[in-house]
């Protein structure tokens, strides 16, 4: 339930860069979003199409990059997709891994008419 | 013709400059700072006011409670022996650092020591927003089970403390404690780990410690 906070800094981030290079409109937006990142996409969407009207990026399309976790194993060097039950390493049940995708969220890239 | 402008900007980037401002109010203030965070009914009111209730004759201590209704929370750490302030987020389900830095100016931050947030209960979305505090302290307990670290990942990664609570509930639960605490090994190794029960006393003491050592730090 916090994606309209996700969302009003979505709509700043993009603004701001669009004007900083004097862009007229925002036609589309790049986000990668891990699958970590406790954030759902369609909530985005939703409040998205509310609060970017009567703004520079009204009517642009938000597009999503999902990336899987991934997790690497530290003793055993086994890569791995987790679930509830194989976060630990399925190969030597090592605890010590390292996440190595999976908790991004950021804006990659805006495309803008100007 | 449209062009590509690359942004790379994380999205919640005004949120963490906004939670770095409240870091250097609270520095240059002198006192430390938590945040608490856990799911509802772990026992986060029960842990503050128990270390309230323990710390006050010893330290100033502040507490700043986040919940979508009520007062309740800040009642009892008031009663507790803290300077208590209610944030109401009619509905929101975390605090984030704009909420956090109002209600600031109701506290005479230079006349504490300890600054205690307490956070809306529940396990993800808290986990998102950075609110400026030193440490971050997950309360975990007993009758939630020991799947928790494993459905949770995000905020057990990102906490620098866990509180087990309700121990004394161990003989009454299914509870796999090397199970829970492989969990929490693997997303956060190194965290500090404290086991106690707040309805027993027991176990207090090493959080407590934990405590004072860190307002020393700060002060």
């Amino acid at each position: 339930m916090h994606e309209l906070a996700v969302t009003q800094s979505i709509l700043e981030i993009a603004v701001r860069h669009a004007e900083g290079q004097k862009a007229r409109r925002i036609t589309d937006l790049f986000i990668v979003m891990g699958e970590w990142s406790s954030t759902v996409d369609d909530s985005i969407q939703f409040y998205w199409d509310m609060i970017s009207d009567g703004t520079i990026a009204r009517g642009a399309t938000l597009h999503f990059k999902r990336i899987p976790v991934e997790i690497m194993c530290i003793s055993c060097g086994h890569t791995y997709k987790p679930n509830s039950r194989e976060l630990l390493c399925p190969n030597c049940s090592s605890t010590k891994i390292k996440v190595k995708t999976g908790e991004e969220f950021y804006l990659e890239a805006i495309e803008v008419e100007s | 013709m449209t062009v590509r402008i690359p942004v790379v900007e994380k999205i919640l980037s005004a949120n963490d400059r906004l939670a770095q401002e409240n870091r250097t109010r609270f520095d240059s203030a002198g006192l430390f700072a938590i945040n608490i965070m856990a799911s509802p009914g772990a026992g986060k009111t029960s842990l503050i006011e128990k270390t309230v209730f323990a710390l006050k004759d010893r330290l100033r201590i502040g507490m700043i409670n986040g919940d979508i209704a009520t007062s309740f929370d800040a009642d009892r750490a008031a009663a507790a022996g803290a300077i208590a302030v209610q944030i109401n987020t009619g509905g929101d389900c975390h605090l984030d650092a704009v909420m956090l830095q109002s209600a600031l100016p109701r506290l005479d931050l230079a006349n504490l020591d300890l600054l205690i947030v307490e956070n809306v209960g529940n396990l993800v979305c808290p986990a998102e927003f950075q609110l400026g505090t030193h440490k971050s302290v997950l309360v975990a307990s007993i009758p939630e089970g020991d799947d928790k670290p494993y459905k949770y990942p995000g905020m057990y990664r990102g906490v620098d403390a866990v509180v087990i609570n309700k121990m004394d509930l161990l003989p009454y639960v299914s509870f796999r404690v090397d199970f829970f605490k492989k969990g929490i090994e693997a997303l956060n190794p190194g965290v500090s780990q404290f086991e106690l029960s707040c309805r027993t006393g027991e176990g207090l003491d090493a959080w407590l410690d934990w405590l004072l050592e860190n307002v020393k730090k700060h002060a």
